[in-house]
């Protein structure tokens, strides 16, 4: 079975005008739609890096030894500086986006954008600070 | 695939939360702040026990396993719009919900296997 259509004999095709690859960069909001949409391969990264390190505590001090070096090394830190700048993008974008994705209303009147904001902006600033406090409090 | 099309996009939604909420400072820590000797790393010994509580298990998967989704559902589309590879669509989706999948299920592995 072949995926393109049967056309029959004086069918109409649509002109349509090929798209360059590069399309997005043409314009200053469809390069940020794709950094956007980059973002997701070095938030995927994280996750890998995250999983790295839990085998390397399941395998013993000197794995996890091994792995702490490993990060010092000159490739992971410019990966990983770089990488953190898009995973603070996607957060940012993120939480902008929150009011415009998800309209929260409350007894019958919509709750305004700047609150849902400072909401997901607070819940950060918390969250990070918990997490900073456990591992920090060796 | 059209029927599990809103339990993706929910994992999408749910990873995408959890990885702004958490990945910025997790991401600070272990990738600059620690190798750069700006904070001093956790020891080998104190992390092993926090992993020896149920609590750091469960946010560990949820910390691992629901951005992966994320990704996966993303990067998904990235490929179809920004490289114009809508005719390989199965072939991408089996990809992408695949690699989540093997991550989802090593992080499970690896958390049920702490001794």
């Amino acid at each position: 079975m072949s995926a393109e259509p049967h056309y029959t004999l004086y069918h109409p095709r649509w002109y349509r005008r090929r798209v360059s690859v590069w399309w997005w960069l043409q314009k200053r909001s469809y390069t940020g739609f794709v950094l956007r949409e980059l973002t997701s391969v070095f938030v995927a990264f994280f996750a890998v890096v995250y999983l790295w390190q839990l085998r390397a505590l399941t395998q013993g001090p000197e794995a996890y030894e091994q792995f702490l070096a490993r990060l010092t090394t000159p490739l992971f830190l410019a990966l990983d500086t770089v990488a953190f700048l898009f995973v603070l993008f996607h957060a940012i974008t993120w939480f902008n986006l929150t009011p415009k994705a998800m309209v929260v209303r409350w007894r019958g009147k919509r709750v305004p954008d700047w609150l849902i904001l400072g909401l997901n902006y607070a819940a950060w600033l918390v969250l990070s600070a918990a997490v900073a406090f456990v591992l920090l409090r060796e | 695939m059209e029927r599990i099309t809103p339990l993706l996009w929910l994992l999408f939604s749910a990873g995408g939360t959890v990885a702004a909420l958490l990945f910025p400072i997790h991401f600070f820590l272990t990738g600059l702040a620690f190798p750069l000797g700006w904070l001093e790393a956790p020891s080998y010994e104190f992390l092993h026990r926090l992993l020896t509580h149920l609590v750091t298990r469960l946010y560990l998967f949820i910390l691992i396993s629901l951005p992966l989704f994320h990704w996966a559902h993303r990067f998904r589309y990235t490929l179809y719009d920004g490289l114009q590879l809508k005719h390989l669509t199965v072939l991408i989706a089996v990809l992408c919900y695949g690699a989540a999948l093997v991550g989802t299920a090593m992080t499970a592995y690896l958390l049920w296997d702490i001794s």
